[in-house]
């Protein structure tokens, strides 16, 4: 990131292996030659930097109570939600929130989702994405700081780190130290924990998936579904490294967000601001003493960098590894005002706000911030998707009917001379008890239908079926008209013979012998 | 362009150059990476032991078996042989249920419908159509109009026995007489008699000669009405459903030279339970008939096979 040595490649000297190379046009490189099959290692610059080891110092302030808050709440989300129960009677789960993938249902407290009702998704994952634009334009990398997976995980197994192995200093000087007795122990214990965290979360996450109290025992009794076991092991595995290991090189170089996020921002977002007309020239506090005119108010003290979860300098001001946590902030606050100087060295301010700062003028009100045409918009589409959803989910039926022609025949002449065609209809029960259902012809006069479970003595105008709970069920059905019916359109009208009368309909063509193909 | 054989060491990269020169464009003699060469070495070896395991090599009229004694055919029946030991319970099933008492479990029907389907796929659809919609000439067997009867017994017993198919024993059989060829009927009578023949459903207006000609040579099989007459065949003229045309012209060429189809005989080419299948596949396409006179006795054996 803020490494000026970062290698380009029009700077490395070119494979020496290259099959195929310009020997002729080469200038005289006499200092280039080596043995054969040596190739000038000296020569090669580093592609990758390698990471240097974090060891976060612990910090106490407002923003660090901030975090854990939201890392008890979105961590108590994750491992309890699946285990609220939700009564839905007899013929549904009663998990509270439930993907059931093996019937294709969804269900999220009183709402159940179809596969045909997946659009509900869809709408929420562009509200997510409209969300992140307007808390993103808003407040920053609001996301980043406090809830993101990573972050929270991280967070957690630096607090592991701490545990065991202490705080900042005593984690460099284990990690420094050469392996022994204590190290391995250290070492033992820390990866365990590490592991066991890893684990349940693995573990939490099935249990959206299937009954929860049930898969557990299934699951230790090892006859949960052999996905259950590999989605546990991959899910502990990925917790392990990511959180454990890998932690701030997966935020700069592995996730995508952090990018689009900062294109979303603008001087009037809230970020983590150095303010360095404030801060500079650095000095210490014996040195401002002295020449009080020529230093800052930053006294180089370097909490601001060894509290850094991403072991960023903020002061080298707003960059990709900054995920907005404000830890430094609360370090900084509690120097200044250890040497007396006011906070907010370090501070969430938006850009043009410090400008406005370093001015001499007042800052806005923060209101003015947070309300501004481009947020305004952004909330004005986030909140049209989010009441066009909750108007669908309101007004959603729990009967729904399609149907099919069939197409090979199209249409079958009787010995009568009458017009028999034949339909395929999907009916579906959304309601988690059997339902007595009513379908009828609408159009077509003279028409009766019967279906395949009965006998055309039975023909009429409508006919009755029983539909088993929270189930599709197909039917197929023959539609006789009098000799003579034109081709044309009618409807197949489903009604619920309960106090609800929910109803649905589905229009289709009557194919007719010169006419089917009009 | 020159070559010239003339090996040298390439100073920049210290590697051995191959010794041709194109305009003045030299080529490295790079040796192969190293895991090139050992997947190559790699794949030899499991090539040779590919081949002592597996079928490998031909011969003039076989080839090396290989030790393991696979082949694709014995594959393939080991597969079979597992879909049919999976299927064998419902076939077993099948086979005990008389056909007119498959609609009582519905479970087993759908299973017999499913099974027809796939045997119509490969049976029948040369000469009925992959809807069993049929043409001109071989019956629909979707519509309500059967010439031998359209229960589950009767569909059934045609497909074993066929229709007019030669050498086989109670097949369905019938002749109809050729009126013009055979000089029974003059050709101004036939197209009386053909006028009488359409009035069964109005398309004509029947007269005195008509009715006598009809009588005379017609109604034995097709009835007074024309209502036709399964115990030999013979179609309704009254409906709706001719099999080869309705019109003027091609009822008199039926009257004068006859077609009369034949359907094969399935029974000594399929087996019940397949026979079964389709005959209730076809008739779940919508024309079947209920059947009425149910079996008392279910120990009556109701499968004729020839």
């Amino acid at each position: 990131m803020n490494n000026p040595e970062h290698p380009r490649t029009e700077e490395s000297p070119g494979k020496p292996n290259k099959p195929v190379s310009l020997t002729v046009a080469q200038p005289d490189t006499g200092n280039l030659r080596h043995e054969p099959h040596e190739p000038p290692r000296e020569d090669l610059p580093e592609l990758f930097e390698k990471r240097r080891a974090i060891f976060p110092q612990a910090v106490h302030g407002f923003y660090r109570n901030v975090k854990y808050v939201v890392m008890a709440i979105t961590l108590g989300i994750y491992y309890a939600t699946p285990w609220i129960r939700w009564d839905r009677g007899p013929y549904a789960p009663d998990q509270a929130v439930l993907v059931d993938i093996a019937n294709r249902r969804f269900y999220m407290f009183g709402i159940e989702i179809w596969p045909h009702e997946f659009y509900f998704v869809a709408g929420l994952l562009i509200m997510a994405g409209i969300g992140l634009f307007l808390i993103t334009s808003a407040v920053g990398r609001a996301w980043c700081g406090y809830s993101c997976p990573q972050t929270v995980w991280t967070d957690l197994f630096q607090h592991v780190d701490r545990l065991v192995d202490g705080d900042r200093n005593a984690q460099a000087r284990l990690a420094r130290a050469p392996w022994g007795p204590e190290k391995i122990v250290k070492r033992g214990i820390k990866w365990s924990i590490y592991l066991l965290i890893s684990f349940w979360t693995g573990g939490a996450w099935i249990m959206y998936f299937a009954d929860a109290p049930t898969l557990v025992r299934d699951f230790w009794s090892g006859q949960a579904a052999p996905v259950a076991y590999i989605t546990v092991a991959i899910l502990t595995f990925t917790t392990f490294t990511l959180g454990g290991f890998l932690r701030e090189q997966f935020c700069i170089y592995m996730c995508p967000w952090p990018r689009i996020q900062s294109a979303m921002m603008d001087e009037r977002s809230l970020t983590v601001t150095y303010k360095d007309w404030r801060g500079e020239p650095r000095g210490s506090v014996k040195k401002a003493q002295k020449d009080p005119q020529h230093y800052g108010d930053c006294i180089d003290c370097l909490q601001c960098v060894s509290v850094c979860p991403t072991g960023i300098d903020i002061r080298e001001g707003p960059q990709i590894g900054c995920i907005t946590c404000a830890l430094c902030i609360d370090a900084c606050d509690r120097v200044m005002a250890e040497v007396g100087r006011p906070r907010g060295l370090i501070d969430y301010v938006t850009l043009e706000d410090s400008k406005r700062e370093a001015a001499g003028e007042p800052r806005r009100l923060p209101w003015r911030n947070l309300v501004r045409p481009r947020t305004v918009i952004y909330l004005g589409g986030w909140s049209a998707i989010g009441l066009a959803m909750l108007f669908m989910l309101g007004t959603r039926s729990h009967l729904d009917l399609s149907a099919a022609a069939d197409r090979n025949p199209p249409f079958m002449l009787m010995s009568d001379g009458s017009v028999r065609n034949a339909y395929t209809l999907k009916v579906r029960n959304m309601e988690s008890r059997p339902r007595a259902l009513e379908i009828a012809l609408d159009g077509l006069p003279g028409a009766a239908m019967w279906n395949d479970e009965e006998s055309r003595n039975s023909a009429a105008r409508s006919m009755r079926i029983n539909a088993a709970p929270d189930a599709t069920r197909t039917v197929r059905v023959y539609v006789i008209a009098p000799p003579e019916t034109a081709a044309q359109e009618f409807r197949f009208r489903l009604r619920s013979l309960d106090k609800e009368a929910a109803s649905d309909e589905a229009q289709i063509q009557f194919a007719a012998p010169g006419g089917q193909d009009q | 362009m020159k070559t010239v054989a003339n090996k040298r060491i390439d100073e920049p990269t210290g590697t051995e150059t191959v010794g041709h020169e194109w305009d003045g464009i030299e080529e490295l003699d790079t040796p192969m990476p190293r895991w090139w060469l050992w997947t190559l070495y790699a794949t030899i070896v499991w090539g040779i032991i590919y081949v002592v395991l597996y079928p490998a090599w031909p011969l003039l009229r076989t080839g090396t078996e290989g030790v393991l004694g696979w082949s694709s055919r014995g594959q393939l029946a080991q597969e079979m042989r597992a879909e049919n030991q999976r299927r064998a319970p419902t076939l077993t099933a099948l086979s005990r249920v008389p056909i007119e008492r498959l609609p009582d479990d519905s479970r087993l029907m759908r299973a017999a419908v499913e099974g027809g389907r796939a045997a119509f796929r490969v049976n029948c659809v040369q000469c009925h159509g992959s809807g069993a919609a049929g043409g001109n000439g071989y019956p629909n067997l979707n519509d309500d109009d059967w010439l031998w009867g359209g229960d589950l017994r009767a569909i059934e017993y045609t497909l074993v026995h066929g229709v007019r198919q030669p050498g086989v024993e109670s097949t369905r059989n019938s002749m109809m007489p050729a009126f013009g060829r055979d000089g029974l009927l003059t050709p101004a009578e036939i197209s009386t008699v053909a006028d009488q023949v359409l009035s069964f459903s109005g398309k004509a207006k029947p007269t005195a000669a008509g009715a006598t000609l009809y009588e005379n040579n017609c109604a034995s099989c097709h009835g007074p009405q024309g209502k036709g007459l399964r115990e030999f065949g013979a179609p309704n003229l009254a409906d709706a459903i001719w099999l080869y045309g309705s019109g003027k012209g091609r009822i008199v060429q039926q009257i004068s030279n006859p077609r009369m189809g034949v359907m094969p005989a399935w029974g000594g080419r399929l087996d019940p339970v397949t026979i079964k299948m389709l005959a209730a596949y076809v008739h779940s396409l919508g024309g079947g008939e209920d059947f009425v006179e149910v079996a008392k006795d279910p120990a009556v054996a109701v499968d004729e096979q020839p």
